[in-house]
């Protein structure tokens, strides 16, 4: 359904733009990465491309969307994982069985995107005892078992420690690898170094720039990308 | 005051000994409270929710008056009912004021508006931590609402048995719809109401003493779930 195409895309609330007037598109393929400080509008742009938040203004087209629901065909990862109160294999059927599948089938595939993030022994554990890099683990797990052709990442490690992160990060490559879409937030340029292939750089609810990742590290096309990176440099 | 020690000898001895008119005294009550929680709960339970997920207008008025309507006094809700089901009332051709029935229904209105409000306010707590993740999943109204259901049950069935205890406790509304008929329709508060103006202490104390210790169990069943809960689901 990709390629993505942002249209003046605006979103507003109480009088204030958080974002303002993006236009972008974002083809199939390379693993895309919204950077940006604090405040940016990254997450508000993410939920109105996930169609969590409705715009103010502007448009946002899927091309090539397959008929029905295009939200069937995506999926996203929250900042703090939302378990719900059943085990960790539960809660990935229930995701399933939303889009129609039988339990046999949900339970199947269930446990094999299970054991790909590693939690195949945590699978009949409730989910909410997990420590917090399991759960992004199992929100991973979720989001990927219903076979999305976008999925969208919130800052899916903010709150976790390296080695949670470490672990994130090879599953999002996991997933990439299998020809999913790869759209994800973060402020964190090491991060960003890891795991993009392009970089939409917003800043103040602006696109200052839509860059490969080389050029963007070597020479940001944007004032400001040049001082976030700056900044953020010397403590990574 | 030996007046008062005699009347708790003489009513622990009515406890101890499962004397047969204070337990169909206490039996008549549970059947009476447990059928109110259990339909209140058919009705509140629901209710909350809707309300809980749902944005119309008026909802906050809604809100503000299910909250206004746990405080019922129950010996208005018995006046309501009573004036329903007499003979000249609307539904005074079913015959059914001075029966159990009639006192199921007065307890039932007297605890929808608890259980509906407070399971509102659970619900919609949950809402507000799940609603994105649900939304996200492609979950509609009806199955996000029952996910929640679900998800809070623990806390909910605490509220279900406050819910009970509120219809247990409660003496005004039954007294005005059941006509405390000794036999038939007189439970545990409505007789520790008479036998007290009557004088008859260790009857009255003795089902006092059933009366709490079913509250005191009651309230560490709650506690307890909640413990399980919390310890088993986080």
């Amino acid at each position: 359904m990709l390629p993505l195409q942002l249209d003046q895309l605006t979103f507003g609330a109480g009088g204030t733009a958080i974002i303002n007037g993006i236009s972008a598109k974002i083809e199939a393929g390379p693993r895309t990465i919204i950077l940006g400080p604090n405040g940016a509008g990254k997450s508000v742009l993410m939920r109105l491309c996930h169609g969590l938040l409705t715009p103010t203004g502007g448009r946002i087209v899927w091309h090539g969307a397959r008929n029905g629901d295009v939200r069937r065909h995506q999926a996203m990862v929250f900042q703090r994982p939302v378990m719900l109160r059943r085990s960790a294999l539960a809660n990935v059927v229930y995701g399933l069985q939303l889009a129609g599948k039988s339990r046999r089938e949900s339970e199947l595939r269930a446990m094999d995107v299970l054991e790909v993030v590693g939690l195949e022994q945590q699978a009949h554990r409730p989910a909410r005892v997990l420590s917090g890099g399991e759960q992004q683990r199992l929100a991973l797990a979720r989001a990927w078992a219903l076979g999305p052709d976008v999925l969208f990442l919130d800052e899916p490690t903010a709150n976790l420690d390296p080695a949670s992160t470490h672990d994130i990060e090879n599953i999002v490559n996991t997933i990439h690898a299998s020809g999913t879409k790869i759209i994800m937030t973060t402020h964190n340029l090491g991060q960003a170094r890891r795991l993009g292939d392009e970089i939409l750089f917003i800043s103040n609810g602006r696109l200052m720039e839509q860059t490969p990742i080389d050029r963007f590290f070597k020479e940001p096309a944007s004032a400001e990308a040049s001082a976030f990176i700056k900044g953020e440099l010397p403590w990574h | 005051m030996t007046g008062l020690g005699e009347a708790f000898a003489a009513a622990w001895a009515l406890v101890i000994g499962f004397d047969s008119g204070l337990a169909g005294i206490v039996l008549l009550s549970l059947q009476v409270s447990l059928s109110a929680a259990l339909i209140a709960t058919l009705i509140g339970l629901p209710l909350g929710a809707a309300i809980a997920v749902e944005r119309f207008p008026g909802r906050q008025v809604l809100i503000v008056l299910l909250n206004a309507l746990m405080g019922l006094p129950p010996v208005v809700v018995g006046l309501l009912i009573y004036l329903l089901l007499s003979r000249a009332g609307p539904l005074g051709s079913i015959g059914i004021l001075f029966t159990p029935q009639a006192m199921v229904i007065a307890q039932t209105v007297l605890i929808v508006p608890i259980i509906a409000a407070l399971s509102r306010q659970t619900i919609e707590d949950a809402w507000r931590e799940y609603s994105e993740q649900l939304h996200s999943l492609g979950a509609r109204r009806l199955s996000a609402a029952m996910t929640l259901i679900w998800d809070t049950r623990f806390s909910l069935l605490t509220i279900v048995l406050a819910g009970f205890g509120r219809a247990a406790a409660e003496v005004g509304a039954v007294m005005i719809v059941g006509g405390n008929i000794d036999g038939v329709t007189r439970v545990m508060t409505t007789t520790i109401a008479l036998e007290t103006s009557k004088g008859d202490l260790p009857l009255a104390l003795g089902l006092g003493i059933v009366l709490i210790s079913l509250v005191i169990v009651l309230n560490a069943l709650a506690a307890v779930i909640r413990e399980v809960a919390q310890r088993r689901y986080g």
